[in-house]
């Protein structure tokens, strides 16, 4: 396919865990990602959901190398080229970086304190060499501008702006390269809402005007349904569903899914919540549970759950999910009321 | 939530014109500025607002949890009806004094928003419930343990016997938030002061946490304060909610009022924030600008810099006065003010 900018296959990464003697003979494996496959389209926001613990995180840094991969393979579409990012040597690998980047969660760790707002954004430029002397001084303001920063800022350090201004300014060191695929980590986990609307549109703006390629990795439902075009439901180092937005809001074909969707706080305080129960907390990633990874905290266990592993299909043109009874459950998805009956809408 | 009588004999908390500053080096710096509220007696008081609007600050304050360099003004008045049905000011008591050591952790506990770092890494998490319990209770050791084990019990903690014995890091988050509140619960307070509860929580343990206060609050018959940012959060949990921005309060009401009617433009501004669900694809609407310092604050309505229906000439000379829209539904905003009279 030629639209489509990464595929991802079997993306494996099992971190050792290590015994206590001197030499740390290798004991287990934490599989935190185990054997995940998918695709992202250029141009479009995939969405990925899971609770803590889920490997969420390490999908995402594992796509850009920053974590090894134990397995699977990486392919990146660009120039009409199909490079396997797993095959790289670190010295290709180093050139190849400026196509990828990440936003980070936490906008005050993420920004040296030490460095002026310009040399933060300049960084990028400067380490894989991408520009030189007056050039490098354009393209940060460029992306500074972008991102809404004044000029003035740009002399500035880190600690003189607030927690909207320091993520924006780490969008502007993101975009700088020119990528073409960036990761947002909880981009907007750390912020008040009225700046993290402001963020969610900054994101949106851009793709628009640039046309980035993002991976949207966040707990908060409700963000990732209002930036994604689709949407990967995580657990325990695996995709149980994944779907275009809307169809995986409206009609979950996973359990899990449904269970996420119920706990999100309704903001009608009309509607009662009516979360569906997950007993238990999520399992060991060193011992995920057999079969179906869900069957020990899933309300419509059967025994098959227990002992076979269900297959990853396609249930409906773009809907996949991995569950044995997914053509006979009828799980509840997030009613979606129509805009004119809400309080919310049309008022001033 | 019936909420039509309105005497003050119900009322478990009184606040009045609360003024809070902080001595710093760039100089005195304001974080509450004249609030006045009230918990009910078994009620959930919600305040929401932005980081740095002062909602921590007012309520640790009850407490008198507020660092040195605070100021708390002597016109402010914290009445607390003490479960002897006494009641107190608290910002008269001596910060050592006896009455404000049982009132705090006894009659008033706090939960706070990062379950990570409110447990001391050296203690067993049994120890600390203990600790707590021995301080306010009097009873020996073993039964003490006995109180803590029941407690993690009760808040739907498996294996307590186990989990007593375990030290905070050996816990997932969920139960660590869990464990906390068993420490505040221990000794049956009369009002809880969760302070972000679940920000840091997946929504999935977010729910079970929500629904455990619920039920302990119908158990135990205790008042909440729910500080959150959340408005989704506070939406299910909250009787009343209250609205602050640069510490001062610009909106009360109950939660139907606040959430279906908003009036303030700042509240209206924060509703529209949120990305709903059933308006997948609808650009948010940000608010312009950030926080003024509060250094440097601004004359008049504190929200006038930022706001989209600001009269200049009106908003930026004075603070607006009261209007009161209905029995429980205050809103402070020039355009308001008008349908008053």
């Amino acid at each position: 396919m030629s639209d489509t900018l990464l595929e991802i296959k079997d993306l494996k990464v099992h971190f050792p865990i290590r015994n206590d003697s001197l030499f740390g003979g290798v004991e287990n494996y934490v599989k935190a990602v185990d054997g995940v496959s998918f695709h992202i389209e250029k141009g479009e926001t995939l969405g990925l959901v899971g609770e803590s613990g889920s490997g969420k995180t390490t999908i995402g840094r594992s796509i850009l190398r920053a974590i090894e991969p134990t397995g699977g393979k990486v392919t990146f579409n660009v120039d009409d080229e199909s490079i396997d990012l797993s095959q790289l040597s670190d010295k290709e690998m180093r050139k190849f970086r400026k196509h990828l980047q990440l936003i980070f969660q936490d906008p005050y760790s993420s920004l040296n304190p030490r460095m002026t707002v310009r040399d933060i954004i300049a960084e990028p430029l400067v380490a894989q060499k991408l520009a030189k002397g007056k050039e490098v001084d354009e393209r940060v303001q460029e992306a500074a501008a972008l991102c809404k920063l004044n000029v003035e800022f740009l002399r500035r350090f880190p600690h003189a702006f607030s927690g909207g201004q320091r993520q924006r300014i780490g969008i502007a060191r993101a975009l700088v390269s020119n990528p073409q695929f960036i990761v947002c980590d909880e981009s907007v986990s750390a912020l008040d809402v009225s700046i993290q609307a402001e963020i969610l549109n900054l994101l949106m703006d851009l793709q628009e005007k640039l046309g980035f390629t993002y991976l949207f990795i966040a707990h908060d439902l409700s963000v990732v349904a209002h930036i994604s075009k689709r949407v990967a439901v995580m657990y325990l180092g695996q995709f149980v569903e994944l779907a275009p937005t809307k169809s995986l809001f409206h009609a979950p074909k996973h359990p899990y899914t449904e269970a996420l969707m119920s706990a999100i706080p309704e903001v009608n305080p009309d509607i009662a919540m009516t979360p569906v129960e997950l007993k238990g907390e999520i399992p060991s990633p060193i011992n995920p549970p057999s079969g179906c990874r869900f069957h020990t905290r899933c309300t419509y266990t059967q025994d098959i759950c227990k002992i076979k592993e269900p297959v990853w299909k396609e249930v409906e043109p773009g809907h996949f999910a991995s569950c044995h009874f997914v053509d006979t459950l009828n799980l509840q998805g997030v009613e979606m009321s129509s805009p004119a009956k809400s309080p919310l809408t049309g008022k001033n | 939530m019936e909420q039509s009588k309105k005497s003050t004999q119900d009322n478990l908390l009184e606040v009045k014109n609360l003024k809070i500053s902080f001595k710093t080096d760039e100089g005195i710096v304001t974080a509450v500025d004249g609030i006045d509220f009230s918990v009910r007696q078994g009620q959930t008081l919600g305040i929401v607002g932005e980081s740095g609007s002062g909602k921590s600050v007012s309520t640790w304050s009850i407490m008198r949890l507020l660092p040195k360099n605070s100021i708390i003004d002597e016109n402010s008045s914290i009445q607390f009806q003490r479960k002897s049905g006494k009641t107190v000011e608290i910002t008269k008591l001596k910060t050592k004094s006896k009455e404000l050591r049982e009132i705090r952790g006894g009659e008033v506990a706090l939960i706070f928003q990062e379950p990570m770092s409110s447990f001391s890494p050296v203690y067993t998490i049994g120890n600390q419930i203990m600790e707590a319990v021995l301080q306010h209770r009097d009873v020996t050791d073993q039964e003490a343990e006995e109180i803590a084990v029941d407690m993690l019990d009760r808040v739907g903690i498996s294996n307590p016997r186990q989990r007593f014995k375990q030290y905070p890091f050996e816990l997932s988050g969920g139960m660590r938030q869990r464990a906390m509140i068993a420490v505040a619960l221990s000794m049956n307070p009369s009002l809880l002061i969760a302070d972000e509860p679940t920000t840091s929580l997946d929504v999935t343990i977010q729910a079970q946490i929500l629904e455990l206060m619920n039920e302990l609050q119908k158990d135990l018959g205790m008042s909440i304060i729910f500080i959150t940012h959340n408005l989704g959060v506070i939406a299910q949990v909250a009787d009343e909610i209250e609205v602050m921005y640069l510490g001062k309060i610009l909106e009360r009401g109950t939660t139907k009022e606040i959430i279906n009617q908003p009036k303030h433009p700042y509240t209206k501004a924060l509703i529209k924030a949120i990305p709903r669900l059933d308006h997948l694809g609808e650009r948010l609407t940000a608010i312009q600008g950030d926080i003024p310092s509060p250094l440097s604050r601004p004359v008049g309505c504190p929200f006038y810099t930022r706001c989209d229906d600001v009269i200049s000439g009106v908003c930026d000379v004075k603070m607006p006065e009261p209007t009161h829209l209905s029995d429980t539904h205050t809103v402070y905003c020039f355009l308001h003010e008008e349908k008053d009279v």
